[in-house]
């Protein structure tokens, strides 16, 4: 008898009792249901991740001089110095100065949400944006004569100036400033929103060094050769500026890569654990599996009695039930994928319905071959004890089976 | 009666001892006998005569405790499971008291099993049990199901199931046990039927009536053969006056 037949048996054996059969299938189902939903749902956390933390730079280190005591400090000639000796990893080096209390206005309006920001001529480049037509960008002399000049984001200009802020003014804390170019569009989103990512301006770190009076510049950023250098760029860098300060307390040196890394390291680890926790629900669809067959094995003494009698050897009626057992799982194990991926979907609409934030579940093919896999072998492990049995009896005994 | 070469069925001194607690139940006791091919033999005997035990040895479901069986000149006692289980596929159509046909299948795939662990092919399979049904007068009823059946038609169906390995012995356990005597005389002249187209049919009963049917008689009483001969001579057999008592 060839595998083909006991497996047409099987399902006829199956669709004879569909109730019982789905029944069964059940645990299985919501097993494979519960994993492969879990595993999408860590996907779309890692994708959301990813395009978070892509928005601001993987390919960038953020350096903040925290200085030791008040003696001791790096000297911004001294920081492209650095990144000059190190062409292998560093591309480029802008002074950030964050101005976090600077009022801005127009006329005698008040703008609240706009974002000011003192960066270098290249500042706009390393970050890959690009200017609307009209306007231009940052120049070294502005930096050098501490220009009163910025750079404004898309949302600003459609918001205050209708368009057309290049060569308008506006002023920062007091100080008078000519809009010399607009951003194009920046946000991931393609929207521009208050408070997002196109509501910023942009000026000299000069200008914005003077104002905020601070004497040393604190803050850089420099862009790496490729994403993949993170993390020796990351000690390159610690090792220079420990040579200047003697100590590691005095900077911190924060590469958006790395960070990426350590929390998807720590998603998948989360992830995995659920994805364990849902495939115990699995085990307990296997025992159900091994618990109905047993029952079927009694059930059906009488005719496998008549079956030996005619002839069938053990391992025909072994095979036979291990079948009957894994064609039911592996059924269930598709019913589940089918299941999981409707229940990713609903999930997509959920959490987009009460988060806002737009999170994709989306089931990877590997989990899915995976929950496959895993069903078929728990059918035949767990088929395995009552198609023993079911071999196993005599057939005198089964044939007078009532 | 013909007895050319070697007999088909041979018991030399077959015991079969079941041991319950200190007891020893002999259900076989050093039973010899010998079949030829060809013949209709009925063993015959009251319940606990052992004749069950006889069957299932014949059958090749159960092997003796003592003792050896030649089946077709091969010692079985010495078999493993698998070889018995071929042995019983090749060599033996079963037809038992309460049919037993899988419910769930149609009368083909039931008269198919055999051939199923015979290792036949499909379309052969179809062939020889469309065949054999419409021998036994069901080839109209090839997809009905058992239960749509009467009991002399099941039995029929058994008979076909039996029949379609062409196997060496056709082995009636209580054929006619479950029928009515007009369905069951219906049975049993098939099985003469049979015997006359040079199949080797043993018959076991605990009725005297239906052994009569038979060539020849052995008849069993606590595990031992008390009988072993022509209808026409044996006790308590057919048209014969002689009580057992007589004997």
């Amino acid at each position: 008898m060839r595998f083909f037949e006991s497996f047409e048996l099987a399902l006829k054996n199956i669709l004879a009792g569909k109730m019982r059969a789905f029944l069964t299938m059940l645990g299985i189902i919501i097993g494979v249901m519960s994993v492969i939903t879990i595993v999408g749902l860590g996907n779309g956390m890692e994708n959301y991740m990813v395009d978070a933390f892509k928005s601001l730079g993987t390919d960038t280190l953020n350096i903040m001089i925290t200085g030791r005591g008040s003696s001791r400090s790096v000297s911004e000639e001294k920081m492209y110095e650095i990144v000059e000796e190190h062409p292998e990893y560093f591309l480029k080096l802008s002074p950030t100065v964050s101005m976090g209390g600077a009022s801005v206005k127009l006329g005698s309006e008040t703008l609240e949400s706009p974002s000011v920001t003192g960066v270098s001529e290249d500042y706009l480049e390393m970050k890959q944006y690009l200017l609307m037509p009209g306007g231009r960008g940052l120049y070294y002399v502005d930096v050098r004569e501490r220009a009163n000049v910025c750079v404004v984001g898309k949302y600003v200009n459609e918001t205050y100036f209708d368009g057309e802020a290049v060569g308008e003014t506006l002023k920062i804390s007091g100080r008078m400033f000519t809009i010399i170019g607009v951003l194009d569009i920046i946000a991931d989103s393609g929207e521009t929103e208050e408070g997002g990512a196109d509501d910023v301006i942009f000026i000299p770190y000069s200008t914005a060094a003077r104002m905020s009076g601070i004497g040393v510049l604190n803050s850089y950023t420099v862009t790496l050769v490729s994403e993949d250098l993170a993390t020796p760029a990351k000690e390159v860098m610690e090792d220079e500026l420990y040579d200047v300060f003697g100590s590691d307390n005095a900077y911190r040196v924060q590469s958006m890569s790395e960070l990426l890394g350590t929390m998807t390291q720590m998603l998948n680890i989360l992830i995995t654990v659920l994805a364990l926790i849902a495939g115990i629900s699995l085990l307990v669809g296997g025992i159900g599996i091994m618990n109905i067959m047993l029952v079927s094995v009694t059930e059906r003494t009488r005719e496998i009695g008549i079956r030996k009698a005619l002839g069938a050897k053990e391992r025909y009626i072994m095979s036979q039930f291990v079948i009957e057992a894994a064609t039911t799982s592996v059924i269930g194990g598709a019913l589940g994928i089918l299941a999981g991926f409707g229940l990713s979907a609903v999930a997509t609409q959920v959490i987009a319905a009460m988060t806002e934030e737009s999170l994709t579940v989306s089931p990877s093919i590997a989990s899915v071959f995976m929950a496959f896999g895993i069903s078929a072998v728990i059918g035949i492990l767990f088929g395995y004890l009552p198609a023993k049995k079911a071999a196993k009896l005599n057939p005198i005994d089964a044939l007078r089976y009532e | 009666m013909e007895r050319n070469g070697s007999p088909l069925i041979e018991f030399r001194s077959v015991s079969k001892h079941y041991y319950m607690g200190d007891n020893v139940v002999r259900a076989c006791d050093e039973i010899n006998m010998s079949i030829y091919k060809g013949e209709f033999v009925a063993i015959v005997g009251q319940s606990g005569s052992g004749k069950s035990t006889c069957m299932n040895i014949i059958g090749c479901l159960d092997v003796p405790t003592f003792g050896e069986y030649f089946l077709g000149g091969v010692s079985v006692g010495t078999l493993r499971k698998n070889a018995l289980a071929e042995i019983r596929n090749e060599m033996i159509g079963f037809i038992f008291q309460q049919y037993n046909l899988l419910a769930k299948s149609n009368l083909r795939e039931n008269v198919e099993i055999p051939l199923m662990y015979a290792g036949v092919s499909k379309s052969e399979r179809r062939r020889r049990a469309t065949d054999v049904l419409t021998k036994v007068g069901l080839g109209d009823k090839l997809k009905n199901r058992p239960n749509q059946l009467s009991g002399g038609q099941q039995q029929r169906v058994s008979i076909a199931r039996a029949l379609v390995g062409s196997p060496s012995i056709i082995l009636a356990d209580e054929p006619t046990g479950a029928l009515d005597s007009k369905t069951g005389l219906e049975v049993l002249s098939m099985l003469r039927e049979l015997n006359e187209e040079g199949n080797t049919v043993v018959l076991i009963t605990h009725d005297s009536s239906i052994a009569a049917r038979a060539q020849r008689v052995i008849r069993l009483e606590d595990g031992r053969v008390s009988y072993d001969g022509p209808v026409s001579a044996a006790p308590g057999v057919g048209g014969d006056v002689r009580t057992e008592a007589g004997v």
